[in-house]
């Protein structure tokens, strides 16, 4: 008889890496399926050069780096969707596949892969892409149900120069913006089922927003219309909850959200850019370490650190 | 009223942490089959923490059940005694599932269990006396940790003890032997718990059950509440969420009592001495019988036994012998557990003996017994929140991985009690625990080398 000799413990729960992505690209659904709505078939095009070009090059780069390969944990998919809808909906296809190279071999691969980036690699290739393609990168087109003079493009609801949307249009997404962030519905469905699988705890979300909420309220904004124009709601759900670019424990992300809400408005309120969401999360996602080592929790049974006493 | 400033809480306390672990609690329902059919016994001399026993006996001694056949000058550690009647067969070195060599002594059973002629109920009259019964007996923490019994109960003058735990948890996946002691022996638990509790003199008893054993749970509050079993009223059973680890010492304690170990320091620092269900029930019966620990009650279960039940077998039963007992393998066997899957220990063969301290063996098949490929840990935090201890597993591993000393230190490595609820819920599926403990290792040794250092 042969027998298999291991440390316990000798029993593991179902859930696994790929279960967890898995969940994250069904929470996309809806989100994709209104960006098809709003904008046709384009969307899911550009969705689809997104996924393929990250698993590609993420099979290539382990190949290459003599790696196990990674793509079976679906992670880079969950990295191409996410950065598809971050995107104009008519923006080049080319530009596409340039941002997903970026984001998997510059953010993610150089770094070690999985787990060991240190800021969202999605996030961080569509800044990328903003700097390089800025015209690009915020020519909005019109939902197929948006009446407007030129007929081709629109501004986002930050712009200056945006026309008064309703809070219906903002809500359901009828509006100017990346093709998977305009519907706040659609998201936040996705958010819910993300909470109800277990995958993300709400703390992030709710206090991103709701810090959001109290700063528009303070320098005289309308939180509503704030919360529910540009990226905030799908990188408050999608993105600041990328589990490797988040403190890992209960206060941490609490400090961590508050951070992302203050610096989303103070971006979006006193710089030339309009929106705040890509560059606030990736603010804070470079804090993380440092949020954490201040939030460590305390363990069990260990003694309160007196002041002035060394640990 | 004065006892009444120790109140027994109407439901538990908070506890941090633990992990959904699956019950199966397959055997709860099967009531313990004795076997007696074992031709052989292997009673190892160390089935305790503490130091080794030196065999009493010599190669071709008759023994009888009950007879002592090893024991130690050390307070630290328990007697070891003949589990059937027979003749020694031999003396020799083996290594136990954990690692350790120990001296064993192999019994020929003559399949007659005739009692040592020798053995009387021990006369207890104070607390010195009941301490040394106690030690007389053999006995162990039942629980699985295996500490003397005697060590615990023996609690310095200066610590007081206000309140006696007992540990009928059993939040292990699988096990259900403490259950079937709850509903086969519950007179004994009783009267062990009187006996126990005027020796500490404590004042209250608080007995933690799991809510998955809502038999035991009634079972336990009938005697309580009974005036005849319970007549100072001191015995309450307090329903615990079932969630693992909610049978640890610590996370135990911290259930009943809200109080909180430091680290370091052990029950008796706040008040508490805790005791597995059995063993106040072992405690007991030698009071009333002389009987030394001979037999106990085990699962046996898993994957691939055929027949999966509660049985009292002797001690030093090889497992392939108790496996046999059980219908044998109903499938290949490819993990052998001495213990719960959370904490168990796997076995390199099946000629292990059955210790004191066993309270299940399982044999799972191959399929079950495959171990997971970890992968890259993707920081979810999960470990952290499951941590009953409050700390971050995955942080511990990596330093541990990294030798980085000062970084286990600062994240409370030694806090660690190796639970397994990182590692269970941890979707890279990790080997965190493990590395936990190699980080330990590293700290220990890095201790000794200091000491031996300053020594020089």
């Amino acid at each position: 008889m042969k027998l298999f000799v291991s440390s316990s413990p000798h029993l593991r729960s179902k859930k696994t890496t790929t279960g967890v992505m898995l969940d994250v690209l069904i929470a996309l659904v809806p989100a994709l399926v209104m960006a098809v709505v709003y904008f046709g078939y384009k969307a899911l095009i550009l969705a689809l050069v997104c996924v393929g070009t990250c698993v590609l090059t993420e099979y290539i780069c382990r190949k290459v780096m003599k790696r196990n390969n990674t793509i079976t944990d679906l992670s880079a998919a969950v990295t191409g969707l996410i950065l598809a809808l971050n995107l104009p909906v008519d923006i080049n296809l080319f530009m596409a596949v340039f941002g997903s190279v970026v984001a998997i071999v510059v953010v993610k691969q150089m770094f070690g892969g999985i787990g060991y980036n240190f800021v969202n690699p999605a996030m961080a290739a569509r800044i990328v892409m903003m700097v390089s393609f800025p015209t690009a990168m915020t020519t909005w087109t019109n939902t197929r149900f948006m009446e407007t003079v030129d007929g081709v493009s629109s501004a986002t609801p930050l712009a200056p120069d945006a026309p008064a949307y309703s809070y219906l249009d903002l809500f359901l997404g009828n509006i100017g913006g990346s093709m998977g962030e305009v519907c706040t519905l659609a998201i936040l469905l996705g958010g819910i089922f993300l909470v109800i699988r277990r995958v993300i705890s709400p703390i992030i979300p709710v206090i991103y927003i709701g810090t959001a909420a109290l700063m528009s309220l303070l320098l005289g904004l309308d939180p509503l219309y704030q919360i529910l124009s540009g990226g905030l709601v799908f990188g408050a759900v999608f993105m600041a909850t990328d589990y490797t670019t988040s403190p890992i424990n209960k206060w941490g992300k609490v400090i961590f959200a508050v951070g992302l809400g203050i610096f989303t408005i103070l971006i979006r309120t006193y710089s030339n850019l309009p929106e705040g969401t890509s560059f606030a999360i990736l603010l804070m996602n470079i804090l993380v370490p440092h949020i954490e080592r201040l939030t460590k929790p305390r363990a069990f049974g260990e003694k309160k650190a007196k002041k002035g006493e060394k640990s | 009223m004065e006892k009444d400033l120790l109140k027994f809480p109407k439901k538990p306390f908070r506890t941090k942490g633990g992990a959904k672990a699956p019950h199966r609690k397959n055997t709860a329902g099967c009531e313990s089959v004795i076997l007696r059919d074992i031709p052989e016994v292997v009673i190892p001399m160390s089935q305790h923490i503490g130091a080794h026993c030196v065999p009493v006996v010599n190669k071709g001694d008759k023994v009888y059940v009950g007879t002592l056949i090893g024991d130690s000058e050390a307070f630290v550690s328990a007697p070891v005694h003949s589990s059937v009647s027979g003749t020694v067969k031999e003396i020799l070195n083996i290594t136990l599932p954990n690692g350790v060599v120990s001296e064993a002594v192999v019994i020929e059973s003559d399949g007659n269990y005739e009692k040592d002629p020798s053995i009387k109920p021990p006369v207890v009259e104070n607390k010195a006396d009941f301490i040394k019964a106690v030690r007389a007996s053999g006995l162990v923490g039942l629980g699985g940790a295996g500490f003397p019994a005697h060590v615990k109960l023996n609690v310095p003058e200066d610590k007081k003890i206000d309140t006696l735990l007992i540990n009928c948890a059993e939040c292990e996946p699988y096990i259900t032997a403490d259950h079937r002691e709850v509903i086969e022996n519950s007179w004994a638990i009783m009267s062990g718990i009187y006996a126990v509790k005027d020796i500490l003199g404590v004042d209250r008893v608080i007995i933690g059950v799991e809510k998955n054993k809502p038999d035991a749970i009634r079972i336990l509050t009938e005697i309580a509440d009974n005036k005849d079993a319970d007549p100072d009223d001191v015995v309450r059973v307090l329903p615990l969420k079932a969630s693992y680890p909610q049978g640890a010492e610590k996370v135990l304690i911290k259930a009943c009592t809200n109080r909180v170990v430091p680290t370091g320091k052990l029950p008796a620092d706040v008040g508490c001495v805790v005791m597995n269900v059995t063993s106040v029930a072992f405690i007991a019966n030698y009071l009333k019988t002389g009987m030394p620990l001979v037999s106990k009650r085990l699962t046996v279960d898993g994957s691939a036994v055929k027949n999966p039940q509660n049985v009292i077998v002797p001690i030093g039963t090889p497992v392939h012998r108790l496996i046999e007992l059980c219908g044998g393998y109903k499938e290949e066997c490819g993990k052998l557990l001495m213990g719960g899957p959370m904490m168990g220990i796997s076995l390199f063969e099946d000629t292990a003996p059955i210790l004191k301290q066993n309270n299940a063996i399982l044999a799972f098949n191959v399929k079950d017994a495959s171990t997971a490929k970890g992968g890259s840990c993707i920081r979810c935090g999960k470990c952290v929140s499951a941590c009953p201890m409050g700390l971050e597993p995955c942080k511990i591993s990596l330093a541990a991985k990294n030798r980085q000393v000062d970084v286990l230190k600062e994240y409370n490595v030694m806090t660690c009690m190796e639970c397994g609820c990182c590692t269970f819920v941890c979707p890279a599926q990790r080997y965190i625990v493990q590395t936990i403990r190699l980080g330990k290792a590293i700290l220990r040794e890095g201790a000794k080398k200091e000491k031996g250092a300053e020594g020089k």
